[in-house]
């Protein structure tokens, strides 16, 4: 398959071509191709399982592949590694600082591993702790942070450097809405001073939100890639989910959507149990459309939510089969269980 | 699918950069030296050993066992005897940290952290052992300091005591390299730590540091013969005591000291490699 994007930003920050990584009888990754283009940022996408971690320690030489090439910054994974890690951050799936220093001191100690000098180090310590409000908890030991804390913490450790290129692998899973946010806009705002984002999700929610484009993995192959908008369409978009004051009313607006015959809205249904009705939408306009609609007929409504569709129905739009990971996704405390129940159901 | 055609401009020749420079590397190890004093000073407790177990040790075997030793009204003598003996054993001690030390990093994600960045693997160990021949002199210091309360004399020139000390840390050096192989091939501190006391038991009580050997059946005469730490606690008797044979123990340290570094610092670094 050949890539036919048509880079605007410059070149690629990273490149993999027919990366393959195996333990044992387990194909991690599997034969994988992606492009990361500069100023980006990718989603990898994919259930427990899907080998996105392995894709990750090998992009940032903690593990080195069977075969195939990658590109990171302009270095070969394999040939250069030295050169390579100048320029990458990593925040991995489990919490990489030392928890038996508190933060400030993680901070400084990776400002002078980098080479910036002592002055340079404690201000930059100071300024990363502020930006991801642990100013508070700077001189407390890591190990006795929150995990959201602790997440945070990794995410400042891993952009001390201003890497050029910043790998993420499910930097959410686990944590609480508003440090979420807190993390996302964090990235966000690396992007906007020129870094490059691979990160891996199981979310589509956070896929949409931070990245430009999506890959999409299960059991170390990519099976699908595009922007997040192409995606998006292909799996139907979002669902926009309607309660009435009255859940007699739910068959009544049922027919009433489907009466108007409104532009692309089909297959409204109503969800008895829920009190609620799901309508698939793909665009702002035709919500609008709906919620007038609705609102014009007389319809008394208690609440009105969207719904990005779930990894598990991305996975039956893409390939119309389930997942073959957990599916749900990790959180963060039992994520070592699932792991080794995942693998084990693997070795059979 | 495509080709495996990397089209992303790599490097100007496609070579790696060199490897990190002296004072580079010198930096590296002072940070990471610091993390670790660090980690002392959050933690205080695991000095205890460092602290108190030259302390305890010396009283027990001075005023518990040092009359049936040597004989009541000797204490004086089993001072002597005893504070140069315990010096060997400090460093076997102290350099057990090491190993469990060594097993915890691996074992959190700290190290994943250091191997993505642009330093020498090395200097991850050689902090630690820096660390650790930091704490093993200040338990040196301890138990002389106790000695002398005890009234301990240095009979020797400073430069034979200064030399007991040295040849004391220069041997738990080179046993630090065996618990660094053990914290990196077992699998939690606690497997290391239970490792590591099969190991010191019998070297440590099979020896001439608590009491001379000659009451000892043969075959345990024998062994305390080609033991380190007997021939350690020998040479550093006769450095601080100024008299005894000196030559023949201070040898064989020193040939145990090149043969387990020999021996075991490339395993063990090699295991570091193979596992970085
Ligand atoms: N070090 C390893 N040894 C053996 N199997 C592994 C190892 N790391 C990962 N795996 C297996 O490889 C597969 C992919 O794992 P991983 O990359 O962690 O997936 P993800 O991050 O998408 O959940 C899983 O089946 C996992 O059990
Ligand atoms: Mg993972």
């Amino acid at each position: 398959m050949t890539r036919q994007t048509i880079s605007t930003r410059g070149g690629n920050a990273v490149e993999v071509r027919g990366l393959v990584k195996h333990f044992g009888a387990v194909k991690a990754v599997d034969g994988v191709d992606l492009d990361v283009r500069e100023g980006t940022v990718l989603g990898v996408l994919g259930p427990n399982g899907a080998g996105k971690t392995t894709l990750v320690r090998c992009l940032s030489t903690l593990l080195v592949p069977d075969a195939g090439r990658a590109v990171v910054a302009g270095c070969d994974v394999v040939r250069q590694p030295r050169a390579l890690r100048r320029r990458i951050g990593l925040t991995g799936q489990y919490a990489s600082v030392d928890e038996k220093l508190s933060g400030w001191e993680n901070l400084y100690m990776i400002g002078r591993l980098l080479d910036l000098p002592r002055k340079d180090a404690r201000t930059r310590a100071d300024e990363m702790l502020e930006r991801f409000s642990l100013t508070e908890a700077a001189r407390r030991p890591a190990g006795k942070y929150s995990g959201g804390m602790r997440r945070r913490l990794d995410l400042a450790a891993s952009m001390i450097g201003r890497p050029a290129v910043l790998f993420l692998d499910e930097p959410t899973t686990g944590l609480d809405p508003r440090t979420r946010n807190e993390v996302w806009d964090e990235v966000q705002r690396m992007v906007r001073d020129g870094a490059t984002v691979l990160l891996t999700t199981q979310y589509m929610e956070e896929a949409e939100q931070l990245a430009d484009e999506l890959t999409v993995v299960d059991r170390g192959r990519v099976i699908a890639e595009g922007r997040v908008d192409e995606l998006k369409a292909k799996v139907g978009g979002r669902t926009l989910q309607i309660r009435p004051t009255g859940a007699g009313e739910l068959d009544r607006m049922v027919g009433a959507i489907a009466q108007a015959g409104l532009d692309g809205i089909t297959g409204a249904t109503a969800d008895h149990d829920g009190g609620v009705v799901n309508v698939p939408i793909v665009s702002d306009e035709q919500l609008t459309a709906v919620v007038g609609l609705l609102g014009a007929r007389g319809f008394a409504l208690a609440g009105i939510s969207t719904h990005l569709p779930s990894l598990d129905e991305v996975f039956l739009a893409i390939t119309g089969q389930k997942t073959s990971g957990a599916g749900t996704p990790e959180s963060a405390s039992d994520t070592h269980d699932e792991q080794a129940a995942h693998h084990a159901e693997v070795g059979v | 699918m495509s080709t495996a055609t990397i089209t992303a401009p790599i490097g100007k020749t496609g070579a790696d950069e060199g490897r990190i420079g002296l004072r580079g590397n010198l930096r590296h190890i002072g940070a990471l030296v610091r993390r670790n004093l660090v980690q002392i000073k959050n933690d205080p407790e695991t000095l205890f050993d460092v602290l108190l177990m030259p302390i305890i040790f010396i009283l027990l075997f001075v005023y518990v066992f040092g009359g049936a030793i040597a004989g009541k009204g000797n204490q004086q003598e089993y001072v002597q005897y005893l504070v140069p003996g315990m010096m060997a054993m400090m460093g076997m001690n102290v350099a057990m940290a090491v190993g469990t030390g060594v097993n915890e990093d691996f074992r959190k994600g700290v190290m994943d952290r250091f191997r993505t960045m642009p330093i020498a693997r090395s200097s991850v160990l050689i902090a630690k052992i820096v660390v650790e021949i930091l704490r093993m002199l200040l338990a040196t210091a301890i138990l002389l300091a106790m000695g002398l309360l005890l009234g301990l004399e240095i009979r020797g020139s400073l430069l034979e005591f200064a030399g007991s000390v040295l040849l004391s840390t220069v041997f738990g050096a080179a046993l630090m390299w065996i618990f660094i192989l053990l914290g990196l091939s077992v699998k939690t501190p606690q497997a290391v730590q239970g490792m590591a006391m099969l190991v010191l038991m019998p070297l440590q009580f099979g020896s001439s540091i608590f009491a001379p050997t000659t009451s000892m059946p043969g075959w345990l005469e024998g062994f305390t013969k080609v033991n380190p730490l007997s021939n350690l606690a020998d040479a550093a008797r006769a450095l601080i005591n100024g008299q005894g044979a000196l030559a023949h123990p201070a040898l064989i340290t020193l040939g145990w000291t090149v043969v387990i570094t020999a021996v075991t610092m490339p395993l063990a670094v090699r295991k570091f490699r193979s596992k970085t």
